[in-house]
């Protein structure tokens, strides 16, 4: 309700609905008939996290295809509320997940999975926890702006070394917050955008897979991105090299230091040098990052962060971004993020989005 | 879930466990292109045949990656062992010290039986 009133728009006005499984019960119909919306399309894409991402390009494209003039697209979840212990509880996997049989013994965790990740990204690439540690930082520095982060404290280097080891090689601020909380978007046809009063954001590209673990060969330290990200560049007609702002999902450090390499805004092997001393962030380094704290500082809704990532990137275009990190005529921004677990088949989604 | 449920829900695992129980490890292999592939699936997800053979894994392979999670009751290290044979597995490594362990260090399988009544391949250094 508040990107439509926002959007200058009302429930009666959305003619399409993206949602996931977010939502409470078996799907996402229980959320058209609680807001009682009258639709002519709806779609359930669900990648776990990167879904709401997906749901931007393919909102985009129904519009494009006369399917609906106004979409909405929604996530809310309270997984901190509710008890959740996300990333440290073994997961056994539903039963008949076709991996299941062969993975559950083993106690495998979120944390684990990415603590495997970052260990061999520091094997292949000499990667160290100081430039980790330099992604929680930036995320640190921007959410002190944030007054409703859940961590607004600036950390240095040596608090998230010093903090204790969860699974190695990976830190307790390494890792995201376990957070409640929910967004929402509005996507309209140009037509309808123009006959509103809100400055008009379009999107310029997009891309999405699912980066599967190879049938037993897996790349442990690439990601979906590097499918998605060239695709989107490709559609936007843009380089990494024109973004000015981007946000890319950070359920831990190191998949930020592997989604920009693999995105292109530096080689592979090379996001550890990116990120350090500064690097992402805003006013002080190449790339302003995630200005609102992101998933480390900020929030993690229902732990799928493709949303707020979204919401930021726009905020930026905006302009209304805090002026401490705003990107000075911010007027190309890049939103990515996973869904799933890396490792295990994983969903993956780049938008770009402009400013007219 | 019990061993009952993962045989009804996934028929074609049933000769791996005959497999582990004897303490072997065996591999679906492709008779056509001759790769194996893991997890197993009745079909050869690189060339689409559907003509597979259950092969015996020397059990020897490397540490792809490892994290030892500190932040449990119990510690324990889960693996990504790079068999021999070229698929990587998820596991454990067992009969380690609880730290650690160095990627690319050499290990074994060992079987462990698990309370489902399954005998499942678990690593330890060789």
């Amino acid at each position: 309700m508040g990107a439509l009133a926002d959007a200058g728009l009302s429930m009666s006005d959305v003619d399409g609905y993206f949602g996931a499984r977010d939502q409470p019960g078996p799907n996402a119909a229980y959320m058209v008939d609680y807001l009682n919306l009258k639709l002519r399309h709806y779609d359930t894409t669900d990648t776990g996290g990167c879904s709401y991402l997906m749901h931007i390009a393919h909102a985009a494209q129904a519009i494009a295809a006369g399917k609906c003039n106004v979409a909405l697209l929604t996530l809310a979840g309270r997984p901190r509320s509710e008890g959740m212990a996300t990333g440290t509880a073994a997961r056994v996997g539903e039963p008949d997940r076709p991996d299941v049989p062969w993975e559950s013994p083993y106690r495998n965790t979120i944390a684990t999975q990415y603590g495997m990740m970052a260990a061999r990204h520091m094997h292949l690439y000499g990667t160290t926890a100081e430039q980790l540690a330099w992604v929680r930082v930036a995320a640190s520095t921007h959410a002190q702006h944030n007054p409703n982060a859940m961590f607004r404290k600036p950390v240095t280097v040596e608090d998230v070394v010093n903090s204790p080891v969860i699974a190695d090689p990976l830190h307790r601020l390494d890792c995201c917050v376990i957070s409640d909380g929910g967004g929402a978007l509005v996507l309209v046809r140009p037509e309808i955008a123009r006959s509103l009063k809100r400055p008009l954001i379009p999107v310029l590209g997009a891309g999405e897979t699912i980066y599967t673990q190879n049938a037993g060969y897996p790349d442990l330290v690439t990601t979906g991105a590097s499918r998605s990200g060239p695709a989107a560049f490709a559609e936007a007609g843009v380089t990494p090299r024109d973004i000015q702002y981007a946000s890319i999902y950070d359920n831990f450090t190191i998949m930020v230091i592997a989604q920009l390499e693999d995105l292109g805004f530096c080689k592979k092997g090379e996001g550890g040098r990116f990120v350090q001393d500064g690097g992402l962030i805003s006013g002080q380094g190449k790339l302003p990052w995630n200005t609102d704290g992101g998933g480390l500082c900020n929030n993690h809704p229902n732990n799928r962060g493709g949303m707020t990532k979204a919401i930021e990137a726009v905020r930026q275009l905006r302009g209304e971004a805090h002026t401490a990190v705003q990107v000075p005529d911010c007027s190309l921004a890049l939103a990515c993020g996973p869904g799933g677990v890396m490792g295990s088949g994983h969903g993956h989604a780049t938008v770009i989005f402009g400013r007219e | 879930m019990s061993f009952e449920q993962i045989l009804a829900q996934h028929p074609h695992s049933k000769p791996f466990w005959e497999a582990t129980a004897r303490a072997e490890l065996v591999l679906p292999t492709c008779t056509g292109c001759s790769r194996a592939h893991w997890y197993p699936r009745p079909f050869c997800p690189f060339c689409g045949s559907v003509d597979l053979q259950w092969k015996r894994s020397s059990g020897r392979g490397k540490i792809h990656s490892a994290s030892f999670m500190r932040r449990a009751a119990e510690p324990y290290i889960v693996v990504a062992v790079e068999l021999e044979e070229g698929p990587i597995l998820l596991s454990n490594l067992v009969e380690a010290p609880l730290d650690q362990p160095a990627i690319d260090s050499a290990v074994q399988v060992v079987f462990k039986q698990l309370d489902d009544g399954r005998t499942v391949p678990m690593f330890k250094p060789a």
